[in-house]
């Protein structure tokens, strides 16, 4: 890379889908006024880097990172520090960085668990010798190695400090040039912003009209259990919709497409526990006053924490169900072979197996 | 002392202090904690595990205090509010009873005894209740063990211990390969 006087960006994926990378792909022409303006210094899913030429880096040399995903495995853990050091701004871009997002849910097992099932018990699966990823392999004297998966996942701001966050699964084109606009302008609002609109989503909701002063409901229904009006509020239809709960700036998409809300843009500022808030605002209007009653209308929301906390479980009070181990006495991936004790890697050079940082 | 670790007090010289379950109980202005006030002036005496806050109606508790509370260190929540059809805003206490529903649901999911989350109805006259629903309450919770999310939180958190010490000390460049 050439040396020059534009600010530098990186773009970095950890426990994600690819959805955020889609989003900046999606700036479509304006990406070449993008990179017109800036040098993008790291894009794994886009560019071919090396992790070595960020470490040779000076400290804050790069303007702004744009980091996506949850922090699951101690390579991401690792990258979330190195670019911290390294970018003056660090910004958590898309739902997984913000709040844990959908990788987030596996907070609700523990890391053992959910090996099981991917390796032994999917039904999906054939692996017959329950072979496991190891997390050290040596074959023809080579020793290879994988990063460690933590047993809880984390947001970006859970691991290192993050400076201005991007919600969003993901962000939208518009929010993202937002973002940036304001990142190279110099415009940046006060340090731990979130770089969207502060009011409730139901406020630019298409279906705002619809909504009824008092709502009341006698059933929870999801999108496919009925055809959903496409003009008439969500709520005032039954359908568990997180508008009520949700910051806004998305354009109200789902709404658009005649799906509910689930809740990815998280809360506003006002608001610490999202899946709280809108547990409290749906079911403190159900209709009826019996016991029984309630109960059988609840059973219209059959995975609570799923419905409500989507997007935003490792941000959460709770953060992950509290039974939990925090360790497990046996390694997860299998024991290595080498019996070696360690299991992280950052001072092997093969951390990330032969193809990695040449 | 040991044989009543309800109003066990930490003695100076033995350390660490017994496990005393913590209680933050919401009551309501109107009824349940004129309720407590009652038992109060009656000389009731009731297990001292229990942090009263008075709000002005159990419709007022929203969700997140109730997990905030025991995110932060208590072992059980007490909600008391006025009987069905006696809520000086009308609604209030039916708007606590379905949330509450749904919060056990919720609870139990992650982890938490639904045991540890108590709602009552208490009006202003029955002072006698306030001490009968706290000591059950506390024996309850005395059953179940301390809850102590702040502890496990700390305890999740030592996965990530080991990178920011090697930060710390300068031994590895905090990157793979």
């Amino acid at each position: 890379m050439s040396a020059s006087s534009k600010p530098k960006v990186a773009l970095y994926w950890c426990a994600s889908c690819g959805g955020c990378e889609e989003t900046v792909v999606d700036l479509a022409e304006d990406i070449l006024g993008l990179v017109e303006m800036v040098d993008i210094v790291l894009w794994p899913v886009a560019m071919d880097f090396k992790y070595k030429e960020i470490q040779a880096m000076a400290d804050q040399s790069i303007t702004a990172t744009l980091l996506n995903g949850a922090i699951r495995s101690t390579e991401q853990e690792e990258m979330a520090h190195l670019l911290r050091r390294k970018s003056q701004v660090l910004i958590a871009y898309g739902s997984c960085a913000v709040s844990g997002g959908i990788p987030g849910l596996a907070n609700q097992f523990s890391l053992e668990q959910i090996l099981k099932f991917n390796y032994e018990q999917a039904p999906t699966l054939v692996n017959e010798a329950r072979t496991r990823p190891q997390l050290r392999f040596r074959e023809d004297g080579r020793e290879v190695s994988l990063p460690a998966l933590h047993q809880v996942v984390r947001s970006l701001d859970q691991v290192v400090e993050v400076d201005y966050y991007v919600p969003g699964c993901p962000p939208t084109p518009k929010l993202t040039k937002a973002a940036l606009g304001a990142l190279l302008e110099g415009k940046l609002p006060p340090k731990g912003s979130v770089l969207a609109p502060d009011v409730a989503l139901c406020d630019e909701c298409p279906r705002k009209q619809t909504r009824p002063a008092d709502l009341s409901f006698s059933q929870f229904k999801r999108p496919h259990q009925l055809l959903a009006d496409p003009e008439l509020c969500f709520l005032a239809q039954g359908v568990v919709c997180l508008g009520p709960a949700t910051r806004s700036g998305c354009g109200s998409q789902c709404a658009a497409g005649n799906m509910p809300c689930t809740g990815c843009f998280g809360p506003t500022s006002r608001v610490r526990d999202q899946g709280l808030k809108i547990l409290s605002a749906l079911c403190a209007n159900i209709a009826s006053k019996e016991e029984s009653e309630i109960n059988r209308v609840l059973e219209g929301v059959p995975d609570p924490i799923g419905t409500f906390y989507r997007y935003g479980l490792a941000k959460s009070l709770l953060r992950r169900k509290v039974d939990l181990p925090a360790a497990d006495e046996k390694l997860e991936h299998g024991t290595p072979p080498s019996g070696g004790s360690s299991r992280r890697n950052v001072d092997s050079p093969a951390a990330l197996g032969p193809e990695a940082g040449v | 002392m040991h044989n009543d670790p309800m109003n066990a007090i930490p003695s100076p010289t033995s350390t660490p202090a017994p496990w005393r379950p913590r209680i933050v109980a919401f009551f309501c202005n109107w009824c349940t904690y004129t309720a407590a006030d009652l038992a109060g002036v009656s000389r009731l005496k009731y297990a001292s595990n229990v942090r009263v806050i008075r709000l002005m109606c159990s419709g007022r508790v929203d969700p997140q205090f109730i997990v905030e509370a025991l995110a932060k260190g208590a072992d059980g929540v007490l909600i008391g509010g006025c009987h069905p059809g006696d809520c000086h805003y009308v609604e209030g206490n039916y708007k606590m009873l379905r949330r509450f529903q749904m919060l056990k649901r919720a609870l139990k999911e992650m982890g938490i005894e639904p045991e540890r989350a108590r709602l009552e109805w208490i009006s202003a006259a029955e002072g006698e209740k306030v001490k009968r629903v706290v000591n059950e309450l506390v024996e309850q919770v005395l059953k179940l063990g301390p809850l102590n999310l702040p502890q496990r939180a700390a305890d999740w958190d030592k996965e990530l211990a080991e990178l920011e010490e090697k930060i710390k000390a300068g031994e590895a460049e905090p990157a793979v390969a």
